[in-house]
């Protein structure tokens, strides 16, 4: 109780009884549930309702302990609020009963048997312990929860760090840790992942993307294997119950309701340690399903609103999952604006990253926008003007916006481009050439506007092979997920070196190695913003399986043995981070000029082949060399010269001069085993030949410029 | 929860027994109130309880930050393993000063 509160207003007074619980009209703003000095002030909106109950729980009883009705005075415009007063924050859950017409063909779909969830639930109660076995005979499964906001920041805010400085570390909460090797405390948590910030420091990421950790129901569409009988979970969580609920079952402290001072403390130590983190967020659809799904929030309060509806009242799927949530109608539009400001302000998150954004950009009958005033309000939105917004700039709709999404001069986007063209090139596809040298200048043909920072640079994420899965297997093999592979992409632009999976073949195995490391180093060397996927930097593998979405098991689980096995890999991908943040031409958030700006006798990037000045531009090609002048940089640095070589066989590249009394030293040569593969700079050795270097066959090789 | 204080050689010590939440934090808030108001050297003897939640972390830290602004010495003692965890992954564990044993917790007096 906060006396001075209660002694200075006025208005903290009970003005009605209901079954011995006292309340008064409360205030319309904010919604959700919010503790006032002796209370807890309920705010729900509902356009087409006739009338609103308010329904209390105990923590985890099945039936309600009172059920308040608005009374009609206590409706301002569409907003129902009420304070009640004396209640136990931590033991209560609620929820509303909305009446109204079920009417589906005007696109009502009230039930007045449902108790429904706030939209605005900071808490989700019902799914506390991931994987815990639900009570199926639970009529009322997801509760809404108060939660404690005070939290002791200790002076922190997102780090705000240039986003050309991010190096990005795509990972899932419970995968990165569940796997027994990883030695943790709490396995599979937001307090795990505080464990294991030493190693996210040892590969050199800044920033860490979370798959959503949004409150969302692991047991959705649950089943079993039709022959192995393994459980098959919604394991990935795009799908969601509550935008302002951080996941319980991600929390270690779930099972007591702590997960948002757990999550918090998570971002807290993060940040100390110079380490952003992002969200991948879901506004595109929510766990509700079509109209055969359950009646769990959004449908039951207002159907019409939430939801893009057909004339006939069904739901529009541009999500793949079959509904769209209404993000440019001006109320669900405000609800995402509110949700992104409270994990911005409230959660210190340092950006987002939005699952199939290019649904945001549509209008309320699913058709594109050219100015859509829902990611207009994110870009110019004051609390949100330091955050990372990222696109996935495409819809299951069949909207692909890579390079025209818009982007008010904020958006960067999953460039799909990048990863495909890499892909290509890295397993020896010919006449690429052309669009590699674009491709590792962040893009220019598609982000000529917006410069190459709007390119997040990514050969693989969570959807899709893994990188070691990518050089091992020529086609997805899914089966564990239970649709007889029928599921995930046939599109993968993947080679197996010679072997589908694994191989016990030691040159199979150092051509894989190889081609992993062209990957990460491309990568690195390339401008625009480079995204890792969670255990590239160590092998890990999925088995073939490029759709893991349900799998909750070693196929998605971070592998930690592989951290002592696969070290070579680690070494290397953490030297090459080292590399990028030692050379800020990579880092550049305005693209290559190709001229001298700075009076150093060379462009700021010039393009060579097998002969110096003569890149091989042709269809047959698979060389392509580049030479980057470090006098560019800020501060300036040695120059860099990157050959690459595609084709099986060793070949000679000609060398430009050192200049300035300079040699060429060697960073990186990916055909070396390791140590010679990569070296710490002031260890690099001199190359023999200064006028030639031997590319090894499917290679990649970084000389840097330095003093005799 | 009962609240049990008594004092010997300056040191104060309260010790707590039952489940510190949102129901009990109140009560314990007042009934330790005096013995923190007159004593500089407490221990908070945490053996006895048997579930802390959010609620009964926040009483505790802010009762610790009040004494300790008026340069009072306070240490929890025997706070469980379990409890420990849960203030550990929640970030409280940072603020407190906790002792395993009777002589650690004098020890942190001298």
């Amino acid at each position: 109780m906060n006396r001075t509160d209660m002694e200075t207003r006025i208005d903290y007074y009970p003005t009605h009884e209901h079954d011995g619980y006292r309340f008064r009209r409360g205030h319309t703003l904010p919604f959700g549930a919010t503790i006032v000095p002796n209370g807890v002030n309920f705010s729900v909106f509902s356009s087409s309702a006739t009338s609103c109950t308010l329904a209390l729980f105990r923590r985890h009883e099945p039936e309600p302990f009172v059920e308040i009705d608005f009374p009609p005075e206590f409706r301002i415009g569409d907003v129902y609020s009420m304070i009640v007063f004396d209640l136990d924050y931590e033991e209560l859950e609620y929820g509303y009963r909305f009446d109204g017409p079920f009417d589906p063909d005007a696109g009502h779909r009230f039930d007045r048997t449902k108790i429904v969830m706030d939209p605005y639930a900071r808490v989700v109660g019902g799914r506390d312990v991931w994987r815990e076995q639900p009570d199926w005979t639970n009529l009322y499964p997801h509760r809404s929860r108060l939660a404690f906001d005070d939290f002791d920041w200790e002076g922190d805010r997102p780090i705000e760090t240039p986003i050309q400085d991010l190096v990005i570390y795509e990972m899932h909460v419970r995968g990165f840790t569940a796997q027994p090797l990883a030695r943790v405390s709490a396995p599979g948590t937001f307090a795990a992942i505080r464990e294991k910030i030493p190693y996210l420091k040892e590969i050199g990421v800044n920033c860490i993307e979370l798959l959503p950790i949004f409150e969302f129901d692991e047991w959705e569409n649950s089943r079993r294997h039709p022959d192995t009988g393994e459980l098959l979970l919604n394991y990935w969580g795009y799908s969601t119950l509550g935008f302002f609920a951080p996941k319980a079952g991600y929390a270690a402290t779930g099972r007591f309701g702590m997960q948002v001072d757990e999550l918090k403390t998570l971002i807290k130590e993060l940040h100390q340690n110079g380490i952003e983190v992002i969200l991948d967020v879901v506004f595109n659809h929510t766990a509700e399903g079509d109209h055969r799904g359950p009646t769990i929030s959004f449908r039951g309060i207002d159907n019409r609103t939430y939801y893009m509806l057909t004339p006939g009242g069904y739901y529009y799927n541009f999500s793949g999952c079959g509904n769209t949530l209404n993000c440019n109608h001006p109320v669900v539009r405000n609800m995402v604006l509110d949700c992104l400001r409270y994990w911005a302000a409230e959660y210190h998150v340092d950006g987002f990253r939005f699952d199939l954004a290019s649904i945001l950009g549509r209008d309320q009958n699913g058709a594109p926008l050219s100015n859509p005033p829902l990611l207009e309000s994110l870009a110019y939105d004051p609390v949100l003007s330091k955050c990372k917004l990222i696109a996935e700039a495409w819809d299951a709709g069949g909207m692909y916006q890579v390079g025209s999404f818009p982007a008010y001069g904020r958006w960067a986007e999953w460039n799909g481009k990048y990863r495909d063209t890499i892909r290509k090139f890295i397993k020896g596809d010919l006449g690429l050439v052309g669009e590699i040298a674009t491709r590792i200048q962040g893009s220019p043909d598609l982000y000529y506007y917006r410069g190459p920072t709007a390119s997040i640079n990514f050969i693989t994420c969570h959807d899709g092979f893994t990188l070691w899965d990518l050089v091992s297997y020529n086609g997805k093999h899914n089966e564990a997920n239970g649709e007889y592979n029928n599921d995930g992409s046939n599109d993968n632009e993947s080679w197996n070196c010679g072997w589908e999976g694994e191989s016990a073949d030691p040159a199979v195995h150092a051509l894989r190695m190889r081609q992993v490391k062209n990957a990460l180093a491309i990568l690195l060397l390339s401008r625009g913003v480079p995204m890792i996927l969670m255990g590239d930097e160590i092998g890990r593998t999925q088995y073939g399986n490029n759709n893991s979405y349900c799998l909750d098991n070693e196929i998605s689980w971070m592998d930690w043995g592989l951290e002592n096995r696969n070290a070579e890999l680690l070494r290397f991908t953490s030297l090459m981070v080292r590399f990028r943040r030692a050379h800020s031409t990579l880092r550049k958030n305005w693209f290559y000029e190709h001229r001298d700006r700075v009076g150093s006798g060379k462009p700021d990037i010039s393009f060579h082949g097998t002969e110096v000045w003569r890149p091989d531009f042709s269809p047959g090609s698979r060389t392509l060399a580049f030479l980057l002048c470090g006098k560019h940089g800020e501060p300036p640095h040695g120059d860099i010269y990157v050959a690459m070589n595609t084709y099986w066989d060793g070949l000679p590249f000609r060398l430009p001069d050192a200049g300035g009394g300079n040699v060429w030293k060697v960073a990186v040569n990916t055909s070396m085993p390791s140590p010679q593969d990569i070296y710490e700079l002031p260890d690099a050795p001199r190359l023999e030949n200064q006028d030639e270097v031997i590319v090894g066959g499917r290679s990649v090789v970084v000389l840097v410029s330095d003093r005799a | 929860m009962t609240v049990q204080v008594s004092e010997q050689n300056n040191i104060t010590r309260v010790a707590l027994t039952g489940s510190l939440d949102g129901k009990t934090a109140p009560q314990v808030r007042e009934e330790i109130r005096p013995a923190l108001e007159k004593s500089m050297q407490v221990i908070l003897d945490m053996s006895g309880v048997d579930y802390l939640s959010s609620a009964g972390l926040r009483l505790l830290l802010l009762a610790y930050r009040e004494f300790t602004a008026k340069k009072g010495k306070l240490v929890l003692l025997g706070v469980s393993q379990d409890i420990q965890a849960v203030m550990s992954h929640t970030g409280f564990l940072n603020f407190f000063k906790l002792a395993a044993t009777e002589q650690e917790a004098l020890e942190a007096f001298k």
